[in-house]
């Protein structure tokens, strides 16, 4: 309770102490959101699956075929059933969460600084950079990502790093543009202007004054992405050009699972469903923090 | 005096707010005959909200109250939606401030003149063109048939104004609330529009609030003025009487008004007693009414 | 009709500006549309050359001698600098060469234009579904405004946005088509009703109601309804969440408060006055969504086995067919790009605004 009050204190003794106290109004206002709140628990369940899946459930079944064992519907011993080399789906399901979780971290990574690097300067100096730059952005956002992504995906070959890149390639454009229109916003701000006078140089002024700036729209933009990435990732990866067998990706595990469709059903819907509420978590997310950071509650 | 076409007594409008409620319009009362009243006041002193809850349109969430809300015979506090609905426009209309944003941008304005006919009179489109053209001819629109088919944008402001009081007077109300409605144009044809209103309220014996802020304005204009201030009505008298106001506030307004043909040097500044935000003990159409005719 | 203001009269620099601001609009969209298309082209033609898989041997198969290699190599044009080659390129696509597939050794050309219309039948039926239903559901939620219709839509949005389209397609045939039997599956027709009609348009639906065969009509329905459905469903998502956006800030609007108080009925004010202004934006939005449903249609025709554009490209993208997957690619790009101007287009005709600029 001492800490709530200190935190609401509307006089901050510190910087820090704003800082936190900010974030801490964000966070009750946050709370209140139940939808938001929903896809958090979703969001922190798929880390926690993630961080201790070997905890979970044994490392062995996802990958260990036991052919006497295959396409058992569900049971004591396999909750969500067997796949047609008889692994435990549960298991794989489980381990699959840590393959969506590095895809998703890795884009991320690639997608941000690009857009920042891109964004940044044409919304700071203007004039025929801007002009060039987003000319270039253009082209990349007038392409259908999934699309491009495939060409990408089929030029570089299968595998999930060039799963990663492909989807990186084609998810950067409206990262750039978000940059550039919040740097746009804040060119003219008198704090940059007196950094500027202070003779900070260019870089220094957009990485120490602009970037801090922009980054707390990008984060919720990168959470609305996130459900984009991950779908796109699971529909290259049921296409065969992301994850190669026998690694336990959802989406490849989807398109196993469809030979046997019509008989072993849960063998392809249990992976489906988990992409399904992964990329819902992150979309309920996403969009509270977009209704808190706009205001309205 | 014949028997008044408004009558509102103690009307009140309340915001709710996460701190408190706020009162955005106090207690007030007033009637309106068949006359030109002016309520004047700052901006946020309540008067476009006390036009608006008349309309039954108080910006949501407000809470209106009332002990009285007469329009003729007819009690607006026991109107549902619907019945509100058909008063509007047939019995009480109301002219916005900027017809820039109040005209539907991709709707030719003839057909927005129209529609209200449409509505209220049952009318077949071509009655409702035919009467929307003469209404044109009213405001003193000149083409009437070609402005028919011009979109908002390509009009400009005093003919955007004009035809937004054709669209509200088509249907033959007998009440017109006028938002501060010169406030938006150019000052070259903000006589031209007023003129224009005020002949066809006279030749319809229609009544006219004309909300504004500008005391000179509605001084010259109406018949009676009315001074609000924090949500409450401070001054109620004749517009020529108005040299004898006796609220501070109201003497203050009159004094930071220059005059022409009178040399005088700087303008005294407008000094507010925090007193002015205390609730009226008293309410006021009483001393209106021996103050009025 | 005349657009002259009040006052401003029929002068020489009215007229030119009447009919010269168009045309140079008209003009930087098309350079803007050809600048666009010349990127596309440039990326496709980096994956080209990004290509793991060395194109002389694709053809002259790892067998073949140093010298018959060497032979197709400067064929091919890979002996010149790389801006000749892609001068050579754009002008074969200038000219509709996209090269032969190797899957089908006909030139891709001829495949796209057989394969297209399966898929602008599927991605067309299901914008319908998109507009129609999606549209009101926007609009409902817009005006109910934070009580249960709106958080229904906006909770089916966001589902929408969360969904597998593939793994939503199967279970859809799972249900629909297996356990209930209520569609047909996989495929545009079954084999019985195969070569009856003649293709015209290429879209089967269409084809057989001009032969007058309702039974192949029905069929082609059949299977045509559930990924269409499901298609549909995406768009719906997209379309009635930026309705309500739309919708809610044209609410806020003083046009609104006008047409209350010349006593209007919530559904005029709400479908005509509110609506007609949340069109001009739509327009964008559902020529986007055209394009995003070509996307879909990749994995939504893996799923349902149709012979559209999409399941093409995947399977071109199994053979290593290069050509046909970067023709696909640019027809896909291309149809974007075109997309994006048509709604540009669009957009000037349903704004007055727009339409005669003051």
């Amino acid at each position: 309770m001492q800490m709530r009050a200190w935190l609401l204190d509307p006089a901050p003794a510190s910087r820090r102490q704003a800082q936190l106290g900010g974030w801490f109004r964000a966070w009750l206002a946050f709370r209140r959101n139940t939808l938001g709140m929903i896809g958090l628990g979703i969001v922190l369940l798929l880390i926690g699956v993630a961080a201790f899946a070997p905890l979970i459930v044994d490392p062995a079944s996802a990958l260990t075929q036991v052919l006497a064992d295959r396409l058992q519907p569900s049971s004591w011993a396999h909750p969500f059933g067997t796949d047609e080399l008889g692994r435990d789906i549960l298991a794989r399901v489980v381990f699959g969460a840590r393959i969506t979780l590095t895809i998703v971290v890795l884009v991320s990574l690639i997608v941000v600084p690009i857009g920042l690097a891109i964004g940044l300067p044409a919304g700071y100096f203007g004039g025929w950079i801007d002009a060039a730059l987003m000319r270039f952005t253009d082209i990349f956002l007038a392409f259908p990502r999934l699309v491009l992504a495939l060409a990408f995906a089929a030029a570089l070959g299968p595998g999930i790093e060039n799963a990663v890149i492909a989807i990186a390639l084609t998810a950067w454009p409206p990262y750039a543009r978000l940059a550039r229109a919040e740097t746009l916003t804040r060119r003219r701000s008198e704090f940059i202007q007196a950094a500027e006078l202070q003779g900070a140089s260019h870089l220094r002024i957009i990485a120490t004054q602009i970037v801090p700036l922009c980054l707390p729209s990008v984060i919720i933009r990168l959470t609305l992405d996130m459900a984009g990435i991950i779908l796109t990732a699971a529909g290259l990866g049921f296409l065969g050009l992301g994850a190669q067998p026998p690694s336990p990706e959802w989406g490849a595990m989807v398109s196993t699972g469809r030979e046997v469709l019509l008989d072993q059903w849960w063998v392809a819907t249990i992976p489906g469903l988990a992409i399904f509420v992964t990329s819902l978590g992150f979309n309920l997310l996403g969009d509270g923090l977009r209704d808190v950071s706009s205001g309205r509650g | 005096m014949d028997s008044p076409l408004l009558r509102v007594r103690n009307l009140s409008v309340t915001y709710p707010g996460d701190d408190g409620d706020f009162r955005a319009v106090r207690n007030v009362s007033f009637t309106v005959g068949r006359e030109r009243l002016g309520i004047v006041g700052e901006s946020g002193s309540g008067k476009s909200t006390t036009g608006r809850a008349i309309m039954g349109l108080a910006r949501p969430p407000a809470r209106v109250h009332a002990d009285e809300l007469l329009l003729g015979e007819i009690d607006l506090r026991q109107q549902s939606e619907r019945q509100l609905r058909r008063l509007r426009g047939k019995r009480m209309a109301m002219v916005l401030q900027d017809p820039k944003y109040s005209l539907d941008p991709v709707m030719r304005v003839g057909d927005q003149i129209a529609e209200t006919h449409r509505t209220h009179l049952g009318s077949s489109k071509a009655e409702a063109r035919a009467a929307a053209l003469e209404m044109l001819q009213a405001v003193h629109i000149r083409d009437p048939e070609r402005v028919y088919g011009m979109y908002p944008h390509q009009v400009s402001g005093g003919m955007g104004q004009r035809i937004m009081i054709a669209a509200m007077l088509i249907a033959g109300p007998e009440l017109l609330i006028a938002d501060e409605p010169t406030s938006a144009l150019d000052v070259t044809v903000q006589t031209q529009v007023l003129s224009i209103m005020d002949e066809l309220v006279r030749e319809r014996g229609m009544g006219l609030i004309l909300i504004s802020h500008n005391l000179h304005l509605v001084s010259s204009f109406c018949d009676r003025v009315l001074v609000m201030y924090a949500g409450q009505i401070v001054e109620i008298c004749d517009a020529g009487s108005l040299a004898d106001a006796q609220h501070p506030y109201t003497r203050g307004l009159l004094a930071a008004l220059p005059e022409l043909g009178r040399k005088r040097g700087e303008l005294p500044q407008l000094q507010r007693d925090p007193a002015w935000m205390d609730d009226i003990a008293a309410p006021l159409e009483t001393r209106s009414r021996k103050v009025g005719a | 009709m005349s657009a002259a203001t009040s006052g401003a009269g029929h002068t020489v620099g009215g007229v030119a500006r009447r009919i010269v601001a168009p045309l140079r609009r008209l003009g930087a969209l098309l350079f803007s549309v050809a600048l666009t298309f010349l990127g596309l082209t440039g990326v496709t033609f980096a994956i080209g050359r990004f290509m793991p898989i060395d194109p002389v041997i694709a053809i002259v198969g790892d067998k073949a001698s140093q010298e018959t290699y060497d032979r197709v190599y400067r064929e091919l044009g890979l002996d010149q600098p790389v801006l000749v080659q892609y001068g050579t390129y754009l002008g074969k696509i200038a000219r509709g060469d996209f090269g032969n597939s190797v899957m089908t050794a006909r030139p891709v050309l001829e495949d796209l234009v057989r394969v297209f219309p399966a898929t602008i039948e599927l991605a067309f039926l299901a914008l319908v579904i998109g507009v129609v239903l999606g549209i009101p559901f926007g609009v409902i939620a817009a005006t109910n405004r934070g009580r249960w219709p709106d958080q229904i839509v906006r909770f089916m949005s966001l589902v929408g946005y969360s969904m597998p389209v593939f793994w939503l397609g199967l279970v859809g045939l799972l249900l629909f088509y297996a356990k209930l039997g209520w569609v047909e599956g996989p495929g545009r027709l079954d084999v019985a009703f195969d070569d009856i009609v003649a293709p015209v348009t290429g879209m089967l639906t269409i084809d057989a109601l001009m032969a007058g065969e309702g039974d192949v009509f029905a069929n082609a329905l059949g299977h045509l309804v559930l990924p269409a459905s499901i298609l549909g469903f995406l768009s719906l998502a997209y379309i009635a969440r930026m309705t309500r956006s739309f919708m809610l800030a044209q609410l806020e609007q003083e046009y609104i408060l006008a047409a209350l108080a010349k006593g209007l009925s919530p559904w005029r004010i709400i479908w005509v006055h509110a609506l007609g202004n949340v069109w001009v934006q739509l327009v964008t939005v559902i020529a986007l969504t055209f394009g995003s449903l070509l996307e879909g249609a990749v994995l939504t025709e893996t799923v349902f086995a149709w012979p559209g554009l999409g399941l093409y490209m995947k399977n071109s993208l199994f053979a290593a067919d290069l050509n046909a997957v970067l023709g696909g690619t640019l027809l896909i790009g291309a149809i974007y790009i075109l997309l994006n101007m048509l709604s540009d287009l669009v957009y000037a005709m349903v704004d007055p605004r727009a339409r005669e600029p003051n």
